[in-house]
């Protein structure tokens, strides 16, 4: 085990990279779901203030 | 017959145009697409990390490799997706194509990011410098340059229709950067190594090597994709909350 951490003395170089190549596609992902959450709750926030009237103006190919 | 089925392969082709057919589709697509990519890179990790053997000249630093090769993959595949997205928008002005170059744009830089710097992290105890003005190298920087140049177009735009026939243009005069990319280790011969996996004469990679290399970069392009319908989803939002102020900016200037 202590020899699967030691990397054969390039520890600090390996592990740098696999750490990066977690928290680098992580921190996109964290962001991109928040900033699609963001955008949905503006989207409910303005067609509830709006009613029905914009909601249909604004959405011509969303009618159900 | 051929008549037939290339009118519905378009008329398919049109469904998906569709911004709420998009929405739907790919809503239905995210949670297999999350699951079959972080699957992918759990496997990955193991081979790369535990099931693969230590290469006989650069020891356990070969393992740096199955981060920084899919890394630089992505890198090029996002370019190239937004080149190519960027085109079908300036020529076909299908609705989506813009949305899917800018989401494709921040993806392909982080991927970029973590190839320069995990090329860094390699070249140091394998070539003896973080750094080094190589033709590979150096284009792949200008590349990440194009990214954020792209991306700072964008921001500086107010008008979406505008921005996105700026960032199209530069997006597809950047492109010719990508063969550079590709074949700068074949036409300036310097440091970093020639292709040992696409290559005309096959693959010189060692199996046992290339198993772990295929799993991580499979996993990474899943993830890259599964992340650009997420973005894609989030900017066809921000396109309705646009249209939904101007609504009632101008209801407002009614009353």
């Amino acid at each position: 085990m202590e020899e699967f951490f030691h990397m054969g003395g390039y520890a600090a170089y390996v592990w740098t990279v696999y750490a990066l190549g977690v928290v680098v596609p992580l921190a996109l992902a964290v962001h991109s779901i928040a900033d699609y959450g963001r955008q949905a709750r503006l989207v409910e926030a303005l067609e509830s203030e709006a009613g029905g009237r914009i909601r249909r103006a604004a959405r011509p190919e969303q009618d159900r | 017959m051929s008549p037939m089925t290339s009118l519905s392969a378009s008329q398919r082709l049109q469904a998906f145009a569709n911004p709420a057919r998009f929405m739907a589709l790919s809503a239905r697509l995210l949670a297999p697409l999350w699951v079959v990519s972080l699957g992918l890179l759990c496997v990955g990790l193991y081979y790369a990390l535990v099931a693969s053997p230590p290469d006989y000249q650069q020891g356990e630093t070969v393992r740096i490799m199955y981060v920084h090769v899919p890394s630089a993959w992505l890198a090029m595949f996002g370019y190239s997706l937004m080149a190519a997205a960027s085109a079908v928008a300036l020529i076909f002005r299908h609705p989506l194509a813009d949305l899917c170059a800018k989401s494709a744009a921040p993806i392909g830089a982080a991927f970029t990011f973590l190839a320069l710097v995990t090329g860094a992290l390699w070249g140091k105890p394998m070539w003896g410098a973080w750094w080094v003005w190589d033709a590979r190298l150096t284009s792949v920087l200008i590349l990440f340059f194009l990214y954020l140049g792209y991306m700072a177009l964008w921001a500086a735009i107010e008008e979406p229709a505008r921005a996105a026939r700026a960032a199209a243009v530069l997006a597809l005069v950047g492109a010719i950067n990508v063969p550079i990319i590709r074949y700068s280790v074949v036409w300036w011969n310097t440091l970093h190594q020639p292709a040992s996996v696409f290559r005309m004469d096959g693959p010189t990679i060692a199996p046992e090597m290339l198993l772990p290399l295929a799993l991580m970069a499979l996993g990474f392009t899943f993830f890259f994709v599964t992340l650009l319908l997420v973005r894609m989803r989030a900017e066809i939002l921000r396109h309705r909350v646009r249209t939904l102020r101007l609504a009632r900016a101008a209801a407002s200037a009614e009353d």
